[in-house]
């Protein structure tokens, strides 16, 4: 078990975090008193059946939501004080999202759709351009920057998406079941592309997955059951 | 940022031509009808001025009934061939008094058949309205007197009854009345409100009374104030001129009018400036109409793009950027309406002014504020959709199908 004692390498930190839906007799909690505490660099896989909590769990970590009770702490920052407009920034400066669907403008262009965080940062044209490539090269989609998602394959539309997560090099990536709409082979190929963001860029991976396959790419694994983290273990035996 | 988002919008707007085009078309027609309407307007009122001062600024206008123009008092008591005289004879400073009676009538050559306006006066009809005889002769004293049967015509009713025919001497029939026509009348072209000057004929005032109407009255008397006399004085001088005539007491009101170049003017062009506004007015209401139908296409447009908002939203935009995005999507989007309006407001002004014989006069004030009240419209109906993208939450957005 990890937890406890401040380290100078945390990253996200959960103590006694709550979440519940609605008010009074019809509230239901979601989270029911989490503690969970994740180090810069580490490749955590989030698992547990639907309606465990996890996605819940996911929404806070991304400053979509916030926790009903309990405090995260993301790096020194207390993200239960922050405003919407602050959680937005905190977002588009520290962490990176690929989503189950993959998310990606529709008619619009591999390499805008990599540029869409950039714009939002203020970064001029050129700049832009230069990094979008990059990110496009490290997940191995150079020359198909200028495809529509549609004539995209699923596999390469979630590579775009990972390059639009990762193309302003963030903290952290945030992955909602990325290879939830693929086959065995795509999905390999996802994982591959994470370990070796997670390995080489040393950015930390958080992602859901109810795949035990897809878990065993990660350092660590995270169970969720009712609301609660009922298993933590680092992976045994692999890399 | 604000140039990014510009050209994110009009990539939208690329994206669905023709939805765009029709969510457009209401402004576009708006603000086409409105500068159509102003400029034309404007064009008409220009030209009325300029004609009004062709005619000079010494002509003054004497009719029946206290004011000239629509709800005239019935029971007007007419004015006859002697107030004519008296005015010449007891006014001081006058030019040229001209009696003036019209009558709307079929003109017929052969087997040419032209409606006309047909007035009866005498010479002074001609000096006092600026008028000349190009080819021929004016009445002669006894033709007047007698009331005999001869014309002088417009260049209009000699294009439309004789063609290249010679017409000096030839007789036209006015209904019943054959007369032979002595004169033609140098042409003057189009005029005030879009009338054919050039569209009559004159007879003596005597023989249109004697064979047409079968009155003796007089509908209306011109006045021509010589140059460099007062024309305030000389109305003044007609005004006691005819009270006394008429027999009015102290504490009656004039019945009869006299009208000065200026009143003239103002009348005239206060129909064409009422017009004007109104028609614009109804316009206006089509730019309202333009801007709801923004609204409404922006709305679903935010429902249609739920999903990219959630992205957006997740990736750090801010509620004001979201909010921008969207606003500017409906500020580029009617600006360009307003711009195809503009075009399209030009190209049929040029157009309708050639149609309507006005002078085409572009209006830079009018042009720029349906512009700039175009792109308002966008902004005001632009904001509740954009709000609503602002406002949602991303995790919804995310989640919406």
């Amino acid at each position: 078990m990890t937890g406890g004692g401040l380290k100078d390498n945390r990253i996200i930190e959960f103590k006694e975090v709550t979440k519940v839906y609605g008010k009074g007799y019809g509230a239901v909690s979601a989270l029911r008193g989490v503690d969970l505490c994740i180090d810069e660099g580490e490749f955590v896989a989030i698992m547990g059946p639907s309606g465990s909590g996890k996605s819940t769990c996911m929404n806070i970590l991304g400053c979509l939501d916030m926790p009903s009770a309990g405090t995260y702490m993301f790096r020194d920052i207390d993200v239960g004080r922050l405003t919407r407009n602050q959680r937005a920034l905190l977002r588009r400066h520290y962490q990176g999202f690929v989503f189950q669907g993959y998310n990606l403008l529709s008619r619009t262009s591999a390499l805008e759709n990599v540029e869409l965080p950039l714009l939002y940062r203020g970064v001029s044209l050129r700049d832009r351009r230069q990094r979008a490539l990059e990110a496009l090269e490290t997940v191995g989609l150079t020359g198909w920057e200028s495809h529509t998602p549609g004539e995209l394959s699923g596999g390469q539309q979630q590579r775009v998406a990972i390059a639009r997560a990762i193309v302003t090099g963030p903290a952290v990536l945030l992955a909602d079941e990325p290879t939830g709409n693929l086959d065995t082979v795509r999905s390999n190929e996802i994982m591959e592309v994470l370990i070796k963001l997670n390995r080489y860029k040393g950015i930390t991976i958080v992602m859901i997955t109810h795949e035990p396959d897809m878990a065993h790419y990660a350092d660590r694994q995270v169970h969720f059951l009712d609301g609660l983290v009922v298993l933590d273990q680092e992976n045994g035996g692999k890399g | 940022m604000l140039w990014n988002t510009i050209w994110l919008a009009l990539r939208e707007i690329k994206r669905n031509v023709m939805r765009s085009f029709l969510t457009i078309l209401g402004i576009v027609i708006g603000v086409g009808a409105v500068i159509t309407m102003v400029t034309i307007g404007g064009g008409a009122t220009v030209q009325v001025r300029e004609q009004i001062a062709s005619m000079g600024s010494n002509l003054l206008m004497v009719s029946p009934g206290k004011r000239l123009g629509p709800g005239q008092s019935s029971g007007n008591v007419p004015f006859k061939e002697a107030d004519v005289e008296a005015i010449m004879r007891e006014v001081s400073s006058i030019a040229a008094v001209a009696p003036v009676s019209s009558q709307s009538m079929q003109a017929i050559l052969g087997n040419q058949n032209w409606s006309t306006q047909v007035t009866g006066s005498d010479n002074q009809y001609f000096f006092v309205t600026n008028r000349s005889i190009g080819t021929g002769r004016q009445f002669s004293e006894s033709e007047l007197r007698a009331g005999a049967a001869v014309c002088i015509i417009g260049e209009t009713v000699r294009k439309k009854l004789f063609g290249g025919q010679e017409v000096l001497g030839e007789k036209i029939r006015l209904q019943k009345l054959s007369c032979e026509v002595i004169g033609l009348m140098a042409e003057k072209g189009q005029s005030t409100m879009g009338q054919d000057q050039d569209d009559m004929v004159v007879i003596p005032l005597r023989t249109l009374q004697r064979r047409v109407t079968g009155t003796q009255d007089v509908s209306l008397i011109q006045v021509s104030v010589r140059d460099g006399a007062s024309t305030d004085k000389v109305q003044k001088d007609i005004a006691t001129l005819m009270r006394e005539r008429r027999h009015l007491g102290p504490s009656d009101d004039d019945n009869f009018h006299v009208m000065d170049m200026k009143e003239i003017t103002k009348m005239l062009t206060g129909t064409t400036e009422l017009l004007t506004a109104l028609l614009s007015a109804v316009a206006a209401v089509s730019l309202l109409v333009g801007g709801i139908g923004i609204m409404n296409i922006m709305l679903v447009s935010v429902t249609e793009r739920t999903r990219e908002i959630g992205v957006r939203l997740a990736i750090g935009a801010l509620e004001r950027e979201v909010l921008m995005q969207f606003l500017i999507e409906a500020v580029v989007l009617s600006s360009l309406g307003g711009l195809l309006g503009i075009i399209l407001a030009l190209t049929a002004s040029l157009w309708l002014a050639g149609m309507l014989r006005v002078p085409f006069i572009f209006n830079g004030p009018i042009v720029l504020i349906a512009f700039v009240f175009s792109a308002a419209v966008g902004m005001i109906f632009g904001y509740f959709p954009a709000l609503k993208a602002a406002r949602l939450d991303p995790i919804d957005a995310l989640r919406h199908e």
